[in-house]
Formats: C-alpha cells, structure tokens, sequence
C-alpha cells in the first residue's frame, strides 16, 4: 500500500488553514464538517487508544505492573526487540542501496524494480508468512533438509548447526524482513531524487573520495528521511501481527513476540495483562507518531528556511 | 593553466549534446562558452571537468599539454561553480569552504590552522569576512555563489569553470556579480571558462567567446571580433539585433556590404539596425524606400519601425536622436534606407 | 534485468544496484514465486476445490464486500477529514493530523482488542450502541421482512459481521486522508477566487471547481483503503467471531487451512488474494500516473 509512508517530501507543509480568506463556506457548512470530522476520529482513533490504557488499568496501577513481572512477557519483550535490531538495520541498508541506484543513476529496469520494491505493501500480512512456510517449512523446499539430514552437503550442515528456520526465531525476523522491506527506501527514494546529484558532483571535484562523498554530503543530507524511515519500519517490525504468528509456532516463552503474546493473553481470558502488552505497543505507537510530526515540522521549516533565503 | 579538447563527442540515447567539438583555452584567459540551452555548453564544461565522460573514444581533454581525459574530478585540479550553488546544506560557510581541504589524504592535508587561515583569506577574497558561521540558506543568492566560488578556490585549481554562475540572479546582481567577476579574473589571472546563455554577459567581460549551436562550436574570437563579423548566420541571429534582407533590397540600396562579391539571386543580407542610414526620400537617390511605421524615442537612442515599399517586409533601425531630429520624421513618412555595412553568407546555399 | 546505461561520473552503481537486486530476490521474490511455483503442482480440480468451495467463497464474499464498504465509508469520512485539517484552524490540529496515522502506528493486534473492548456488549460504546443495533434490525425487517437482516447484517456489533467492518473501516482511515491531505493543500486558493468572481456560487464551486480535481487522489485513496482491508488479518479476527460461513475473512481461513497442516489449500488461496492484490496495486498505479499528469495540466 505504497505511497502513504512518503509523505515526507510529499508534505509541503503549507497549511493554508490560518490564512484568512474571503471566499469560504458557510459557517454552517464549517461547523457540520468540523462536527462529522471530530466524531469520527473520536470513535475511530482516540476511543480505540484509550482504551488500551483504559483497560490495561483498569485493576489499579499494582496489577497493571504485575502483568510484567512474568518470564513469558519479558521474554516476549526481548524477541520483539531482537526481531526489529536484525530487521530494521537490514532493511536500512537495502533503503539506502536501493535509492542510491535508483535516484542517482539511470537504467533500464528502473521503472520495474521501484515498483518491485513496493510488492510487499501489496502482500496480506498471512500470506508473508505463508510464503517463508512454504520455502522453509516441512513441507516447503528447504525444509526437508532442515534437520531431515538427507541432502548430500547442506542436510549435514543444517543438522550440525542445529538449524531451525520455521518455528524459530530465523522465520520470524525474515517475516518480519518481508513486511518492513519498502519503508526505509520508499522514503528516501523521492527524498533523494528531489535533491539531486549537484553536492555529490561538488564534492568529487573537490577531491572527496567516494566514501567521503557519501559519509560527509550525502548521509547528512538525508538523515531525516532516514530516521522517519526508521522509526515507521521499527513500528511495523515490533508490531506485526499476522505474518509472524504463521511463521511463530506460538511457543510460549521462546517464539511469542509482543503481540502473540497479546493474543495468547487474551484468549485466556487475561485481560488486564493483555492490555498492560498491548499499552507498551500503544506507547511505541504514541512515540513513533511524535517523532514523526517533529521530523515533519523539522522538514517544513528547512524547506521554508531555504525558500525564504 | 591551458585547455585543449580535441574532438569531442557526447549523445545521450538519440541526443546528441556535442559532436566532435575542439575547445583551446589559452593560459590566464576568461572565456564565455554562449549558446542557446540545449546547445552543449553546459555537457562540454562537464565533460572538461570530468563530471560526465565523452562517448568511449571519443576526444581528449589536455591541461597544460597533459591528458586528463581518463582522470577522475578530484585529480583534475578544476574548480567548478554550479548554477545552483550546490553548497553542502548541512554545513557552515566555513565548512564548505574547508571541504576540499578536510577531504585530502593525512599527509596531503594542511593543518587545523592552516585551513582557518586559508578559509579566512578566502571569505575575504568574495568579500564576506563576517559570515563564516552561518549556513547556505541563511544567504542571498549573490552570497551563494560567491561562496561556491571560495569553495572552489580552496583546493587551489589550475582552472576554473563555472556552469551558468549568474543564471540563478536578479538582473541588477547578475551585473554587479559579473563586473566583479572580471576584475577577480584579472587579480588572480585563473585560466576560467564560464557558461552563459546571456550574450550581453559574454560580451562584456570574457576575453574569447566561443559560441555554441547544436553541439558544435560555431565561432570563437574576441568579444568585438563576434559582433564584427560574425562568422555564420546564426552568430548574427543570436548577437545582437539584426536585419534579415533580400538581396535584391540590396542591389537598391548601393550599400557596400562586407563581402559583396558572392550575392545570389534570392539570398539574404544581414544588417545591424545601428548600419542603416535614413535619408530623406527623393526620386531616383538610392537606396531602400520605406515607410516610417513606429517611432519609439525613449531611450539613449531613437529606433524606428519601417516597412519595405518594395515587399512589404519591416525594417528596424536604431538611430541617435540628434539625427531623428533633424530628418524630423513622423509616422507615414517616406524615406530612403541606405546600408551602411551589410554581410552575406555563402554556405547558406551549400544544400 | 539489463542494464544499459550512461557511464556516470558518481562512484558506487554496481554495488548498490547488486545489494538491491540480491537482497530483493532473496526477502522478497523468491519466497513469493514459490506460492506461485507450489499452486502450479496442484492439478486444476484440486485448485478449483481448494479456491471455490463454498466456505472459501463466503470468505471471499465477506472479504471484499465489507472492505468495500468500510473504503467506501473511508473515502467520505475521510474527505471530511481531510478538508477540516487543511482548511480550518482550530485548536488542536496539529494533535488530529498527527492522530491519523495511528492506525500505521498501532500495531494491528492491539487494534484488535481495542475495538473489540470498546464495542463488545458491556463495553464503552457497545453498550448503548448494541440496544440501538438490535432496534435498528427490528426496524429493518418491519420495512422489509423478505429479508433476514440479522443473518445478512449480524445479529450483534461485536463478534459478528459489523465488528469486521469498523475492524477494517479502522484501519483503512489514513488512507484517503493522506492522499487528499497534499492535493487539498497544492490547491490554489485563486482557483476558487476565480469561480466566485466568475459568478459561481459556493455549491457550484465545490462540486464543479474543487471536487474534480480532488476525484483522482479520492480514488486512489479509496483504492488504498481497499486493498489493505482485503488482507488485514490482526485487527479482524478478535472482533469478528469468525463463524464459518458467516463472519470468517479470507486471511483467516488461510490460518485454518495452515493450521490443519493443508499447506497446499492454503497455498492456493493465497495465490488467488496475491493476484488480486498485484491487479490491485496495478490499478492504483495507473491511477496515479494518471492523476500526475492530470494534476499537471
């Protein structure tokens, strides 16, 4: 579902809202508008999120911290963690690989590998999972020689190295990998194509070396884009759902991640304890919104500073 | 330093942007390439700084006899100016300046306070001493590109090319900038090449002026020589104001023109407004009758509007106004038009 | 994929192209042509069994039609939505306009039963809300009893069909905001100066000045809001009930089928949802090419 992370270099953050103007609909045409626009994001938004927190306390604050004195929730904690330290800094690699050669160099294919790029956005979060079953899984291509131990050369290896893909830890950050691929290079594509190549130009002829063209001009050119990149990619890596509860084999304590976790919680009927879970989750959520306005304000101020001058 | 490039040639796909072009920039000089966009100027300047590479094959770029067509940039010793700056945002003033220098290698590298030093005597050079602290965006555009001049003076080139330097300015800058561009040139007598699509620019303060036309060099030669005697059609069109007449229009007018020995039927004589001479219509004086259709009086000189009797075709002529005076002319009136100086060019029938 | 391309100056092509191109077959690629590649052993009545039973079917029907409904209800409320945020100043914009991309933000199980707290029958909103659904069917069948309202509808909010759709209405809600949010904004207020001073009055000015130029990105938006709905699965399956046959969505079924180790059912479906998404996403684009250069003018 492309186009929604990039609102970065899309925002102009011209928001013509304050400017008086003459022409303007009738006040009570304002008034019914602003009415339906603040009902539905009551219901829709502010209810949903307040809840979390409603019902997370809803035993007092003793119970709600209690819900975290437990091993399962700590490590459900920890997995989640290190599902996105593995998948976030990969995907940040490819963000950046992937806008390089396609912002700053022209070739055939361009069009077909951006869109690429954006396949998984297309993918329901099931099938993401779906598909590492089929490719890692007991029945799929590789799983066979997983632990099976029959294939002549990688059977072995993965015998003595003991490892497990599906139902492990391995298929639940390549899940997570699949899900959070476009983020990072979705935002700084455009960023980089609207910045053009002129810096990087100015600083080869200045003498500057490769990796000191890319260290000093360009990583400090898009280092907003990135973080907003991040911090979109790290919400959806911490938070998936679907694709990592195919992929998780539900195993209390070593393969549940937070919202497994959540889940198992709650069909125990554990409600409090699910939504104590589910209020860290909201709170990453709340984070992520405001580092992503802030990065956003930060942007259209630059790009005012640099209009204005 | 000298410039030669020797048969260059540069397409993009089915574009062609330069074909088979020869450049020579002598030692010290200030030299325009001018043309109109699309012409090459721009590929040609880039290709000289290794920014963009010449078809596989193609020509050589020598600097001072050395050839450096398969150096990158960074080893060519080029200052290049952009037409938009391309100043690193992130960084101070004096950070993009001292750029050139941070980036070399431990032992080429001067130190710390050699840098502040050469920075601070640059920031002085570009006249802007007190403004090392602040960031690109917090300066006009005149600012700017003075700044990218500093940036690219710091790694000390032995030539300096700049690609459009005032085409990013208001018109009144764009004349200061230049003026002190030329007497820059003249203080630190840098070989420089500049692009421009503004002759008057070229005209003004370049040396040579080369100009281009689709992705080849038509003429090269001193501002005067250009505007003297331009050496084809299109150097005429594109310097200065020019009218295109009938050859037969000539034979009227008894003009002497330039080289009038080679006139055909139909072909088409090129006249500077300021080269016709208006006489008061008599019977059987020479020259072209016309009509006086447009007086238009502002200015330091007057130019006047006429149209042919003989084809109808309009005539512009430029005048002192001490001389309108005296014809005292009025809308309607007849006149004589008498050539002054006038070109023709053969290869316009070569097809 | 070939490559043919000028020579640039600018280091670092190879390299980046390579790590792309690897690291995409590798995450990406590959793993999906292998749905394809296992749908394609199946003989095609063991496909069609396994894509068009009546089950799989009545998931079908539940998927896309309440994802359809809930764009569509996206695509007006969001409009709304968008408007106020771009046109009016109030206090607390900023707070909404951040807000909206809560649902991006929280993850879809939390989602999940948050709504389904808030809905259920003793819940904030459900319980004065569920007294008026029931009233609501019981008019409806007074008006039309030909109809079983409370089987086509749900019988209750939560843990029945209507659960699914404020589920997928929820997370569908950015969409169409964020789409209209940077047209609404670029839109010129001379345009509508010109329509007024041209004699329009402010309904033929919203409805044959500004509309159509927000139509394209409208669309799109609605498009977006579809496709995602079409395959949410974490924020459904706490409200829904998931009752075979009644309120059971697509992604769903595939866990059941994974779950009773039917890898290749499963399999099959997927495909059917993977191209449905792929024409999908195809759509969307050419929308939005045309709406670029339509925009342009």
């Amino acid at each position: 579902m492309a186009g929604i992370a990039s609102s970065l270099t899309e925002k102009q953050g011209s928001a013509r809202g304050g400017t008086p103007r003459v022409i303007r609909n009738p006040l009570w045409v304002r008034v019914l508008f602003m009415t339906i626009a603040f009902v539905f994001v009551a219901f829709f938004l502010v209810l949903p999120l307040s809840a979390v927190f409603g019902e997370a306390l809803r035993k007092g604050l003793r119970v709600y911290l209690a819900s975290f004195n437990d091993p399962d929730a700590l490590s459900a904690i920890k997995l989640t963690l290190l599902t996105a330290l593995c998948a976030v800094p990969a995907n940040l690699v490819f963000g950046i690989a992937a806008s390089w050669c396609i912002a700053k160099f022209d070739f055939r294919g361009k069009a077909l590998l951006t869109t690429l790029i954006d396949l998984p956005f297309a993918v329901s979060p099931v099938i993401s999972g779906l598909i590492y079953v089929l490719v890692f899984g007991l029945q799929g291509w590789l799983g066979p020689y997983l632990g099976a131990g029959d294939h002549p050369w990688f059977g072995e290896w993965f015998n003595q190295q003991d490892i497990k893909i599906i139902f492990a830890v391995p298929g639940i950050v390549l899940a997570t990998m699949f899900v959070t691929f476009p983020f990072v290079a979705r935002e700084l594509i455009p960023l980089m194509q609207a910045q053009g190549s002129d810096e990087e130009y100015a600083a080869l002829t200045l003498g500057a070396s490769g990796w000191q063209m890319f260290w000093r001009v360009t990583l400090p050119n898009i280092k907003w884009g990135l973080f907003y990149g991040v911090i979109l990619c790290n919400a959806r890596a911490m938070g998936e759902f679907g694709a990592v509860s195919v992929v998780s084999g539900h195993i209390r304590g070593e393969t549940n991640t937070m919202p497994l976790h959540i889940e198992i919680l709650y069909n125990e009927y554990n409600f409090v304890a699910a939504f104590a879970v589910s209020s860290l989750l909201a709170l990453l959520a709340l984070v992520t919104l405001v580092l992503k306005s802030l990065i956003e304000w930060q942007h259209a101020r630059t790009r005012k500073d640099a209009a204005s001058a | 330093m000298s410039i030669q490039a020797t048969q260059l040639s540069k397409t993009f796909g089915t574009y062609t942007a330069l074909a088979g072009v020869d450049l020579n920039v002598e030692r010290g000089k200030l030299v325009a390439l001018l043309g109109p966009s699309g012409s090459g100027k721009t590929t040609l300047l880039r290709i000289i700084a290794g920014l963009e590479y010449a078809d596989p094959g193609s020509g050589r770029i020598l600097f001072h006899g050395e050839d450096v067509t398969d150096e990158p940039a960074g080893k060519r010793k080029v200052g290049f100016v952009f037409q938009h700056y391309a100043l690193f945002r992130h960084m101070t003033v004096f950070e993009n300046i001292a750029f050139g220098l941070r980036v070399r290698k431990r032992r080429d590298r001067p130190s710390r306070s050699e840098i502040a030093d050469r920075v601070n005597r640059l920031l002085k050079l570009v006249q802007l001493e007190s403004h090392g602290s602040r960031y690109p965006h917090q300066l006009s555009g005149g600012q700017r590109q003075r700044i990218a001049l500093a940036r690219a003076l710091a790694v000390e080139p032995k030539v300096l090319l700049l690609d459009e330097p005032f085409g990013a300015l208001d018109a009144k800058v764009r004349k200061e900038l230049r003026r002190w561009l030329r007497q820059f040139h003249d203080e630190i007598n840098l070989t420089t090449v500049f692009v421009t699509h503004d002759q008057e620019e070229a005209l003004e303060i370049a040396d040579t002026v080369v100009i281009m036309n689709n992705a080849r060099i038509e003429q090269v030669g001193t501002p005067q020589e250009i505007y003297d005697r331009p050496a084809s059609p299109f150097v005429y069109q594109f310097i200065g104001n020019v009218n295109v007449l009938r050859a037969q229009a000539l034979a009227q007018a008894g003009a002497h023109a330039a080289n009038p020995g080679t006139l055909h039927a139909d072909g088409q004589v090129y006249v500077r407004p300021h080269d016709i001479e208006v006489t008061p219509h008599l019977p059987g004086a020479p020259g072209i009758a016309a009509v006086v259709r447009f007086i238009h009086a502002a200015g330091p000189a007057a130019r006047l509007t006429l149209e042919q009797v003989q084809n109808r075709e309009t005539v512009e002529v430029e005048t002192s106004r001490v001389t309108l005076a005296s014809l005292d002319l009025k809308v309607g009136d007849l006149v004589n038009l008498r050539l002054r100086q006038a070109h023709s060019f053969d290869d316009d029938y070569a097809i | 994929m070939s490559v043919v391309r000028q020579r640039s100056v600018l280091p670092g092509f190879g390299l980046s192209l390579g790590f792309t191109v690897t690291y995409l077959s590798l995450i990406v690629l590959i793993p999906l042509a292998a749905a394809f590649i296992r749908t394609a052993e199946m003989s095609w009545g063991d496909f069609v069994q396994a894509v068009a039973s009546p089950r799989v079917l009545a998931s079908y029907r539940l998927s896309f039609g309440v994802s359809l409904l809930a764009a569509l209800v996206n695509a007006f409320f969001g409009f709304i939505v968008a408007w106020v945020l771009v046109r009016y100043s109030f206090p607390g914009r900023k707070i909404v306009d951040a807000l909206v991309d809560l649902p991006f933000a929280l993850p879809t199980a939390v989602a999940g039963i948050a709504l389904t707290a808030i809905y259920a029958k003793n819940g904030w909103v459900g319980q004065w809300a569920e007294p008026m659904w029931s009233g609501f069917l019981a008019w409806l069948t007074g008006v039309m009893p030909s109809v079983d309202w409370k089987k086509l509808l749900g019988a209750q909010i939560a843990f029945d069909r209507p659960g699914v759709f404020i589920a997928l209405t929820f997370i569908g809600l950015p969409f169409v905001v964020r789409t209209l949010q940077p047209v609404l904004e670029e839109l010129e207020p001379e345009l509508e100066e010109a329509a007024a001073s041209l004699g329009a009055n402010r309904w033929q000015t919203m409805t044959r000045v500004i509309f159509p130029e927000l139509l394209p990105p409208l669309i799109t938006g609605f498009a977006l809001a579809f496709a995602r709905a079409v395959g949410e699965y974490g924020s459904v399956v706490f409200i829904a009930g998931n009752r075979p046959m009644h309120s059971e969505i697509t992604p769903l079924l595939i866990i059941t089928k994974l779950e009773q180790y039917d890898v290749r059912g499963a399999t099959a479906i997927a495909v059917v949802m993977l191209v449905t998404s792929f024409i999908l996403l195809f759509l969307i684009n050419l929308l939005q090419k045309w709406s670029r250069r339509h925009h342009r003018i």
